[in-house]
């Protein structure tokens, strides 16, 4: 933990308090169908013309209901369209490395896993997707989840700042602005930034290298089926092999890349995913990739703040997130730093602390920060690889995301996930002076609480659920790569981060079963889904509602006071809720590492 | 029913208009402007000799496991490793008695490549595996350890070595950002073009 990593962590930090206003006066204009922005001469036409030929009005605003509609009808069809082309892949164009189609199971889970933000992936990219399958099924959702995550967010802030109001905006609309005015400009500018720090964007077929130094292998000799050879006593015959060529990996990267980060939704090109060198390849990619994937959830607060006129709860709310983004980094490069006693014991220099799965440039510090920020937001790329990491620093990852990614949080998904947890704390603090609980001026009566402990309870019930399934059968624990109680963290990990649509992974498990595929597939759905459509029910029924004026009895959302509570109930909720599991994983095997246990 | 079928034709076309500008234009500008402007990165960065071979990429490690090239880090990209089509790490946990038994092998062969004693703490990244199996950087302390073997077996000062070595090494992105790091695969391929 050394001062030029303390001195990163501050630029970090600042850089992310500094986007947060402009950016959110900004979202605010992208938000207003009628405010002009300085890219309307080239994106105005573009504008209307979509509107005309999706026949929308855009003057025409729609209720909770008619929104949601177009939301899930808009999310099906795109939806099949993925799955379309990665099943029909090895007919279609582009597929210069002639990879095949995906079976039915992986193609649904991938198609689920891009349409939900998750971007979970059971497969790795650079040998299983055509270039037309990366820029054009799986990019789309890149762009069509973050508007979407947006627009659930810009309706719900309508829904709190008006009153006595039907509607809470339209759809079309606001997926239409939000694609043209904040994500498009924003990931030309920072795909070619990308390029020039090395990463790819081309379409050649993967290059042939001749090796600078030829390697003998030693590998099993096959038979005419494909099957290894084995001797009269079983073990495998061998025969030496000169590897004299790689194959370097190419493709349209950079303009994914941007969208996946700038849209929190993760999904690598590759299989490494940041980690991978062309993917993040320097450090300064490293941070403006960090950067990308908060600043939207971060200055989404400031949107809230000013639609509601009540600046100063936007800044408490950011205020609430900061704090736990900071606690969870600080734990996590401890841990890493710290390393794994039992490998120091061996030899390994305690200096470079826990290398595992991590990459020379970012080292200890750039990897716990990528890995606390990736799971703050619903991101879900990874620069480093976090089944590697030591228990405590694993579990930063795992509760942030069991915290539902409040912490900042996905494009949208993060403020309308907190905006949960303010509902739940103004109640709680309404229960606690026995008045009715106001939130800005609105009064929280029972349909509200419903919804907002619906959209929680949904997401602890598919995790749980789902994790004591799979560590009770056979498909769950046969597609395990670590034994003892890592192996439960596995698991857990993954419907964890299939439900908070992150998409991370202790990656070792091999998901890519039908089993695992289609249970990941439904936990995806239900954690998206089976959020949003109560969280617009809430929109609309506190845009319903009449404002009362702030008494003497009113619970103030700002200061620290619901900086504090709000912080409580954040990871009281999560801690309650999760606790007994992370026990069982994580925790457990801190101390058994501590002891020197192996498995 | 009607409002079914309207919402539905919607969404088919803003699906396929959508892909044709954010998966079609977008992509293309991009791919465009990148040729122009970054030609070298945007086309993988490749490492091509004299006679207009291509060897590799500065960013991708190949395994070099010789007396006169500096060692990369350990990988599990792929069945026997530097694999680019199949990036990766271990992903083997803390308490992995695979993962022990991997790091002790891995620290024998480093300190009997490099003549260390047999207490001899090693750096940490020579001998853990990368989180893409494809990581071309080392860090300055396990090349620093290198050098007397790599000017041993080329007939070389250690001192051109080190030379050689600085040149090859970043330090942290303008000043700040990342770690100090050691290319292998730029310094290798300087090394066979001395």
């Amino acid at each position: 933990m050394n001062a030029h990593q303390w001195l990163e962590l501050v630029l970090f930090l600042g850089a992310l308090v500094l986007v947060t206003k402009p950016l959110g006066l900004y979202l605010g204009r992208v938000f207003d169908a009628s405010a002009r922005t300085w890219l309307d001469p080239v994106m105005r036409p573009l504008e209307k013309f979509t509107y005309r030929i999706l026949r929308v009005d855009p003057a025409k605003e729609q209720g909770w209901k008619q929104y949601t509609f177009a939301l899930l009808v808009f999310s099906l069809v795109s939806l099949l369209f993925t799955y379309a082309i990665l099943r029909l892949q090895q007919y279609l164009p582009l597929n210069p490395q002639h990879f095949g189609a995906l079976s039915e199971h992986l193609a649904f889970n991938t198609a689920v896993s891009f349409t939900t933000n998750t971007n979970w992936q059971s497969y790795a990219g650079e040998s299983t997707m055509s270039y037309l399958s990366q820029m054009v099924a799986l990019t789309i959702h890149n762009f069509f989840s973050a508007a979407v995550g947006l627009a659930v967010a810009a309706a719900l802030v309508r829904g709190i700042a008006r009153h006595t109001a039907a509607t809470i905006g339209n759809f079309w609309v606001d997926v239409t602005r939000i694609t043209y005015y904040l994500l498009l400009p924003v990931c030309l500018v920072f795909a070619l930034v990308l390029v020039s720090q090395g990463m790819i964007q081309n379409f050649k077929p993967y290059t042939a290298a001749t090796v600078i130094e030829p390697q003998t292998i030693s590998v099993q000799i096959t038979d005419a089926n494909g099957k290894g050879l084995v001797d009269a006593k079983g073990n495998p015959v061998m025969t030496n092999q000169v590897v004299s060529t790689q194959s370097i990996v190419q493709g349209p990267m950079a303009s994914q890349v941007a969208i996946k980060m700038l849209g929190t939704n993760g999904g690598g090109y590759t299989n490494a995913n940041a980690a991978h060198p062309f993917e993040n390849p320097t450090p300064l990619s490293n941070f403006l990739q960090m950067l990308a994937l908060l600043c939207i959830g971060s200055a989404l607060t400031y949107h809230l703040g000013r639609e509601t006129k009540n600046q100063k709860h936007g800044w408490s709310v950011w205020t609430a997130m900061f704090a736990m983004c900071l606690a969870g980094v600080l734990v996590c490069w401890w841990a890493e730093a710290k390393g794994n006693p039992i490998h120091q014991q061996l030899g390994v220099a305690v200096a470079g602390g826990n290398m595992e799965g991590k990459e020379v440039r970012f080292g200890v510090f750039d990897s716990a920060l990528f890995a606390t920020v990736t799971t703050d937001a619903s991101c879900g790329a990874v620069n480093s690889m976090h089944d590697s990491f030591t228990p405590l620093g694993g579990l930063v990852p795992l509760f942030n995301i069991q915290t539902g990614e409040v912490i900042f949080g996905g494009v949208g998904a993060g403020l309308y996930g907190m905006l949960i947890f303010v509902v739940l704390t103004v109640f709680i603090a309404g229960l606690m002076v026995g008045r009715t609980p106001e939130y800005l001026g609105k009064k929280i009566e029972s349909y509200d609480v419903k919804m907002v402990l619906l959209a929680f309870v949904i997401l602890a019930f598919v995790i749980l659920g789902f994790t004591a399934w799979a560590s009770v059968s056979n498909w769950g624990t046969s597609s395990l790569a670590n034994q003892g109680p890592h192996g439960l963290s596995e698991m857990l990990y993954a419907y964890t981060s299939g439900a908070g649509n992150n998409g991370s992974a202790f990656a070792g498990l091999n998901a890519n079963t039908p089993w695992w595929d289609t249970t990941l597939g439904v936990d995806m759905l239900v954690g998206r889904f089976g959020m949003i459509v109560p969280l617009l029910a809430l929109a609309g029924s506190l845009a319903r509602k009449k404002s009362v004026p702030a008494s003497a009895g009113t619970f103030p959302v700002s200061g620290f006071t619901f900086v504090a509570l709000l912080f409580g109930t954040v990871i009281l909720v999560g801690a309650l809720t999760f606790l007994p599991a992370l026990a069982l994983g994580p925790i457990v095997e801190h101390f058994l590492m501590l002891k020197g246990n192996l498995f | 029913m009607k409002n079914l079928f309207a919402e539905f034709g919607r969404s088919i076309v803003a699906t396929l208009f959508f892909a044709v500008v954010l998966c079609g234009l977008y992509p293309l500008i991009v791919f465009g402007a990148g040729q122009l402007l970054f030609p070298h990165p945007a086309n993988g960065s490749l490492l091509i000799d004299k006679s207009g071979v291509v060897r590799g990429s500065e960013l991708l490690a190949q395994n070099f496991t010789g007396a006169q090239y500096f060692h990369p880090r350990p990988s599990a990209a792929g069945a026997n490793g530097f694999d680019p089509t199949s990036s990766g790490g271990s992903n083997l946990g803390p308490t992995s008695s695979n993962l022990v038994a991997n790091i002790t092998a891995n620290i024998a062969a480093y300190r009997s490549d490099n003549n260390l004693a047999t207490s001899a703490p090693v750096p940490a990244d020579a001998v853990t595996e990368s989180a893409s199996g494809l990581d071309p950087h080392i860090s300055v302390a396990n090349a620093e350890i290198q050098i007397a073997r790599v000017a041993k077996a080329r007939g070389l000062s250690a001192d051109r070595v080190r030379e050689l070595v600085k040149k090859n090494t970043r330090g942290r992105d303008l000043g700040v950002f990342g770690e100090p790091r050691v290319n292998v695969m730029t310094l290798n391929f300087a090394l066979d073009q001395m």
